[in-house]
Parts: C-alpha cells; structure tokens; sequence
C-alpha cells in the first residue's frame, strides 16, 4: 500500500507527476547561499569536478547579481552545465569536498548552478562565440553530452563540425536517459541549442554505417570523435523475456520523454531489476505513471548498488521497495502471452571478483515467486561493438583503447569520448565526465591538428 | 542582578540605554512605546523651527546579503509644531517619571534664540537638554547643525548661551564631520557642557542606483547628502569617543552614539569611556523590543564578570588607548594554525601570500593531507589570517617570549637623541 504522505502522486493528471520534482532556489535563498561560501583559494570543489568548474568563481557572480558572467563561468567550463547541475552526484563530488562539510554545511553548488543556468535558460542568453575557421573539420558520431562537449570546443577553436545524430533530437542521455522530473528536454535542448548557435551542425536521424559510410566520415573529416554512448539494455538471459509487460529500461524512460504518457500502468504491480541510476529512474517513473506497487531486485546488496545515495533517498521517499540478494530466474505469463509472474532466487554474496566486488551466489533451493504486471530491466547496456569493427579500433575486452590523455585510438585520426569508452575499469559513467572527456578529445585533436593549420595558413 | 542604573551628567536613567534623537523618537506615542520596551531613556527628536521633510528620506547599506550594515538618511528635525512635542513630553514624562527625556534642540545660532527655546522646553518639564550641532545634512545649509558644529567658536558661544539660562543639564552632541573632535569637544567644555554626546552621523551617499543613474535614495531625481550610521560606523564612532574620554582637558561625562547594535557595542563603549549610550539604527532595524536583550545581555556579562554596577565598566579600557609612538616596538605575536580545527579553505595563505608576508606554507603530510603552516620567522603578527579564517579557533595569534626589553617608538626616539648628546 502506498504512503501518500511522501510523494504526492495525481493519477488523475499523470502528466503532473512529470514535473521538475525540484522547484529550484529562489533569488533570495540563492543569495544567502552565494554569500555562504567562503571563496576558498585553490578550492577542493574545482578540483573535485570532473569539467574543474571555477566554482567560487561562479557563486560569487550569483552573489553580485551578475548572472549572465556566472553562468558562463559554469558553461565554459561544462558545455552542460545546466544539465549537470541537476543530475551530477554532486555529495560525491563538489558539495562532497566542501570545506563547510567540517564545519556547517556544505554549499549546495548543485542548486546555485541550476540558479546561475536557469537564469541564462530563462532570458535566452548566448553564452560563446564560434572562432574563426581554421579551415578544418571535425566530424562527431553522436550528440550527447560527450559530443556535444567536444563540438563546442572545437567550434570555439574555429573548426567546421557535424554531429551525427542517430535520434530526432540532439542530447543524448540528458534528453532521452534521464527522467523529466530530474532533467526536463527543455534544459538539454537548450544546451544543444548552444552549441548549434556556434555554427555546429547537427544532422539528425543520421545512423553511421547506415545513413552514411564510416569511409565516408573518414575521407571526409580531418578528425572524427566516436561518443555513442551505450546501446540497448542487456539482456536478462531468462525464460520469458520476450512476454509483453517486459520493458527495457533505457527505452521506458524514453518512451516517458518521448510519448504521450498513458494510464496503463496505474495500480500496476512493477518490478524492476538493478540497481544502477537507470534503475532508479524506471521505478521512480513506474511510480508516477500510478504504480501500485513498485519493487527493486538486485542479486548483490546494498553496499554493491551503483545508484547514488541520493537517488536511492528519492527512490524511498517515492515508496519505492528495494528487495537485496535477489536474482530473477524466469518470467511467467498467461495465455494472452503478458507477464504475470516473476520467478526468483535468493543470493549470498562470495568472493569478490575481479573488479572487487562479492559475487552473488545462488542460494539452493530459495526460489520464490513475485506477481507481477510488468518487468523493467535495467541491468546495463550493451555497447556499439560493430561500430568499433567498422572504425578497425583496438580494443581490450570490447572495450575500445585510448590514450587516457588525448582520447585518441588505435586510429590517430579517431577520439573516442563518453560511455561509448567506459568499461573494464576505464572511466567513469557521469554525464560530468563524458563532457570533460569531450573537451580534452576537442584540445587533442588542436595539439594534433594546429600544426597544419599554421601550414596551410 | 548588577546595577544598571546610569547617571550622565546628573541625569538618571534606569539604564544606560537611551534613544538618540531621531526618527524613533519623533512623537510621544513612540517614546512610551520604547519606555514600556525598557528603554532608559530618549532623547527627544530635534525641537526647533518646524521644517518641511522630503519624501524619501532613507536608505541603508546591504553587505554580503546582510541588511543594514550602514544607515543613510536626509531626514531634519521635527516636522511638528512645538507646542505639540511639548504637550507629548509633558504627557510621557508624567507617565515614566523615572524614564529620562531630554530634548534636543536646534535653532539659530544667536544668544536669543537659544534662550527662548531653553526656556520654553525646561517650563514643560524635560531631565536635560542635547543641542543638536551635528545633522549634517539640510539644516547645516541653513547654518545649523553640522554648520555651527563645525566651529569650535560657535560651539562653544552657543553652549554658554544655553547655559546662561538652562536648568537642567546641558549635553552638547557632537559632529564627526571634522578633522579632530577633540577640538569642537574642548570647545564644549569651554562653554561649560555638562556633557558631550557623539557621534551625530557622517556625511555620505548610500549609492547610485545602476539602472537609473539615480542617487539612493533619489528626491524626484534629485539627491543630496545625507547622514551615515549604523553598524559600518561604530569604529569610527568609538575612536571619537576614546580620544575625547583619554583628553585630560575633557573632563565632562560622554554619552556614546554610533552602530551600537546590542550589549556588546554597548559594554565597548562605556570601556571607552562613555557613560551611557545612545542608539537608533539597530531600534529601526528590529523594533524597541531589541533592548530587552541589551539589557539582559549587559547584566549576565557584569554578573559573570562579578561586577556590581554598570558604572563600574566607566573608562576601564581608557588607559589602554593611546598614541602609536606609545606602543611597544619589542612586542611579537605571531599566527599559529591548529590544524585539527582548520577546514583548508586557505584563505589565510591566499591573504598572506598575495596582500601581507608570504609566510603561510600550503604543504602536504607524507599520507598525502593537506595542511598549513605559518613561518613563524617571516610572521610580523599583523592578524590578516586570523581576521579572514571563517573557522573560529583555527588560528590563534600567539604571544611570544620577549627577547628584547619594552621600547616604544618615542622611547627609543629619545634615547637616540640622548646618544647623540
């Protein structure tokens, strides 16, 4: 039964329960807090942000009133910063280093850079200028944060780039993989926008080695950055995945962006299985499209889940329950082929593996079954292997080799950048990271290219 | 319970905090307002001719977000007949006898003048007199005020009319719209004051408004100096009041005015060598209810400090203050950083390191922490790391051993001219 007195879900209006769950702070609750912070010198937030975002920097602008230098600050430093702001882990990165966490609180660096942003999103501000063209061209496969990042600085350093984009619209993960209620489209469009506004063209609908060659992009560029991201979601490898009410993950909060929202999952029974950001993002949908009852299985415990603190807190606060040590064996449907029960089996947890974590064992003889009226998995993606074939990269593991540094390939001409390199302890999956990623691939591909440019000039 | 009766000039209040002359204390209604709040005492908004006031009339200094760190207003004296503020004296000294009211007074700066308001205000009934020759703004362009305050002979020549014919103790407030109020204050003790109260407030501009270029505040358009107070001036206001209290030739009670903002500015204060203190700014800000803990607050530091009587504070902090050649060259103290209370902000080091002497050291242990460290031997002990550390106890400035006997500027001075014979 579901506590309403947490998060007040509308099955009447579900479009409602798509809003920002966060209001924003408001100028005067963004003016104590600028003026909270100490501007500490050589500041452990800059350095504990992947993009090093000038941080005092930025809430000291709030705190002059001077928004539109504040949010360039954050921009430039993180082509989406406004994004960002509101889904970075920020308790483990800036906010975690504040100096305050020894003595009151921490600066809440994530609301004052949504302030400073919002602001720049509200009066349609152009943050940056494109440089004088070089004469150079980049072609970048993918328009998501790490592709977006890198088209930024290399149009800023006056080179001619296309995007291509396999969805109908730019953004990747921040508009189509994270839920409106986190991040609406409108915050990561504006982003796109940005970028496009510095002459960036991005070619929509445009799958490589289908709408055009990969020889075509290598003749034609005189660099190409890789940053697609992940594909599909994995595969469970169990019975019944094929019944209907099974949903992959990435796809179902998609579709919540993308389509019209619809009442059939209200006073359903949801069960979804991992525990990663995704997982927490499908079950806190599955709560605001009238789930009755929404359930989280994970084969590992909590101390393993890969959701953060913080989405976990939100998960609760949404009813959401969380079953540990808990592995699904086979769906069930009925005659009419829909999913109607979840069969399960209960784990212990071994000797950890590789990556050191304990590796969940099956307990004998534990299985048990939970009714069920859809199934979301969110156990992880797969990745864009054929594109790695296609490109002829290195890889170690399906996992493509780059210089950690330049981002470069076993191809010289190709950067790869974003999730498309994450893996095998390569990495790391924040959207905060794709787009630092994104701008060192950007000065790589300078370093590796001015030289010509100089020639040719 | 210490004593907190106070007696300025022979004028006895139930304690030391009053009202200055101001907007506070423009009507009756207000001052028995305060006087149930447990104000000591008012001093009554400026008698004189009545005037016409603009509209618009304050403005206040904001700083990091914090309201009213400074005060600005180009309001004058009463805008009421006289009649009526004396009608309200009387009505409120009637209901507070034990409340001290005195009424400040400004007229023109002739001996008649001055007799004919004495005598009108001391018939109603008042515990003291306070001639206004300090406002600043408005009034000094009519020769009044700030105008008359400004010359020690006026000063002094308006006194002693005043006390030709007063009754009644007779405290002349000063202007700090002055190169040394020692002389103006001379120049009262000459005229045979009573008292000296100070400061008034200072001549200043709040602001410019960055959208209409207009001035803050702004009188259709138009704008013209005003008067500055509240919390910013305290310093300002509480040198005056040292340098006057330490003056040997000024031997006449002070009454303490300028950013007293609760007990503590109060207790400073009368360390200094005021005997009571007067106080506007904060009541605007908060209402009169803000005396309840000056009072409060005043009373448990005496009783903690197993003092008897506010008087008894009077002057203590007096002898402490005196002229930079009296100080002592061989003094050291040096910054200390006790690293188990330091958060790592580094704004000492960036402090030091870019605006004072390059003697904090950003360092890392052999576990890889962060720390800071002063150079003892590069610190000249000027503070600057203790003042910019927003984490209390993280630095202390620590007094060293003395390696050299004392010898101040002037010492020293004299005993190289005795060398040279």
């Amino acid at each position: 039964m579901r506590n309403d007195s947490r998060t007040f879900i509308s099955l009447a209006n579900l479009h409602r329960n798509f809003d920002e769950v966060n209001a924003g702070l408001s100028p005067a609750d963004a003016m104590d807090e600028a003026n909270r912070c100490l501007y500490c010198y050589d500041a452990p937030c800059i350095q504990a942000c992947p993009t090093g975002i000038n941080i005092p920097s930025f809430i000291k602008k709030i705190a002059s009133d001077n928004l539109k230098g504040s949010a360039t600050t954050i921009m430039d430093a993180n082509p989406v910063g406004a994004s960002c702001a509101r889904v970075c882990p920020t308790e483990e990165l800036c906010e975690g280093a504040c100096v305050l966490n020894h003595s009151t609180k921490p600066i809440m660096i994530g609301d004052l850079q949504r302030y400073a942003t919002d602001w720049a999103i509200k009066n349609e501000q152009i943050l940056f200028k494109a440089g004088d063209k070089n004469g150079l061209s980049v072609g970048i496969i993918g328009g998501g944060p790490a592709g977006l990042s890198a088209a930024r600085e290399l149009a800023r350093l006056g080179y001619e780039v296309t995007i291509y984009e396999a969805k109908p619209k730019a953004g990747g993960l921040n508009t189509y993989g994270i839920v409106s209620f986190r991040l609406p489209q409108e915050v990561a469009q504006w982003e796109v926008d940005q970028v496009e506004k510095l002459g960036v063209q991005i070619k929509t609908n445009s799958i490589v080695g289908e709408d055009i060659s990969v020889s075509e992009i290598l003749q034609t560029y005189d660099s190409v950055i890789l940053a697609v991201g992940m594909s599909k979601g994995s595969m469970l490898q169990i019975e019944g995945e094929q019944l209907k009410g099974v949903h992959d993950a990435i796809q179902f909060v998609e579709d919540s962006k993308t389509k019209e929202i619809t009442g059939d999952l209200i006073g359903k029974r949801v069960v979804v299985i991992g525990a990663g950001n995704t997982a927490i993002d499908a079950a806190t949908c599955s709560v605001r499209l009238g789930a009755e009852n929404v359930k989280i299985l994970y084969r590992r415990s909590q101390n393993e889940m890969t959701a953060y603190e913080f989405e976990y807190e939100f998960a609760k606060q949404d009813n959401v329950e969380f079953r540990w040590l808990t592995a699904p064996t086979r769906l069930i449907g009925d005659s009419e082929g829909q999913v109607r029960q979840l069969e399960c089996i209960k784990m212990e947890l071994g000797e950890p593996d590789k990556g050191g974590r304990r590796r969940p064992v099956p307990v004998e003889g534990s299985e048990f079954i939970i009714e069920v009226d859809a199934v979301i998995k969110a156990i992880g993606q797969t990745r864009y292997l054929n594109l790695m074939d296609a490109f002829r990269l290195e890889n170690h593991k399906g996992v493509v080799k780059i210089n950690l540094e330049t981002y470069q390939t076993s191809n010289p001409k190709v950067y790869a950048v974003g999730d498309f390199i994450f893996g095998e302890g390569q990495g790391e999956a924040m959207v905060v990271s794709a787009a630092q990623h994104g701008k060192k691939a950007a000065y790589a591909i300078h370093q590796q290219l001015k030289k010509s440019i100089i020639e040719t000039a | 319970m210490a004593d907190l009766r106070s007696n300025l000039a022979g004028i006895e209040s139930p304690n030391p905090f009053w009202l200055a002359s101001a907007p506070p204390t423009n009507s009756g209604y207000q001052v028995q307002r305060a006087f149930e709040a447990g104000w000591g005492g008012a001093v009554w908004k400026t008698l004189g001719e009545p005037i016409i006031n603009t509209s618009s009339r304050f403005a206040a200094i904001s700083f990091n977000g914090k309201k009213v760190a400074g005060f600005n207003n180009i309001e004058l004296i009463t805008d009421r007949p006289l009649e009526v503020n004396l009608k309200e004296i009387y009505e409120t000294k009637k209901r507070f006898p034990k409340h001290a009211i005195i009424a400040s007074l400004m007229v023109e700066p002739t001996r008649e003048k001055w007799h004919e308001i004495v005598k009108r205000v001391e018939a109603i009934g008042v515990d003291g007199l306070e001639l206004n020759f300090g406002c600043p703004h408005g009034m000094a362009e009519r020769g009044m005020g700030a105008a008359s305050g400004q010359q020690p002979d006026l000063v002094e020549s308006q006194t002693m009319w005043v006390k030709e014919v007063a009754q009644t103790p007779v405290i002349v407030k000063l202007t700090p719209n002055i190169t040394d109020i020692t002389m103006t204050a001379l120049a009262a003790t000459r005229g045979g004051a009573d008292a000296i109260s100070m400061i008034n407030t200072i001549n200043s501009l709040a602001g410019v408004d960055l959208n209409t270029w207009n001035t803050i505040p702004h009188v259709a358009g138009k704008g013209a100096h005003g008067g500055y107070c509240g919390p910013a001036v305290k310093p300002i206001a509480l040198n005056m009041v040292a340098e006057c209290a330490r003056n040997a030739n000024i031997n006449i009670p002070i009454s303490g005015i300028g950013g007293i903002s609760n007990w503590q500015d109060a207790a400073e204060y009368l360390l200094m060598g005021a005997t009571n203190v007067q106080i506007c700014t904060a009541a605007m800000h908060h209402g009169f209810s803000i005396v309840e803990d000056m009072i409060d607050g005043l009373n448990n530091y005496l009783d903690g400090k197993g003092i008897l009587s506010v008087t008894d504070l009077i002057g203590k902090s007096v002898e402490k203050y005196s002229n930079w050649g009296n100080l002592d060259l061989n003094y050291r103290t040096v910054a200390r950083i006790n690293t188990d209370v330091c958060i790592n902000c580094n704004k000492c080091h960036i402090a030091c390191e870019d605006t004072a002497h390059q003697c904090i050291d950003m360092l890392t242990d052999s576990t890889g922490n962060k720390y800071l460290e002063v150079r003892e031997v590069d610190c000249v002990g000027c503070n600057l790391c203790a003042i910019v550390c927003p984490e209390e106890g993280a630095i202390n400035m620590i007094e060293l051993p003395r390696e050299k006997m004392a010898m101040t500027w002037n010492q020293r001075q004299h005993a190289l001219a005795s060398l040279r014979g």
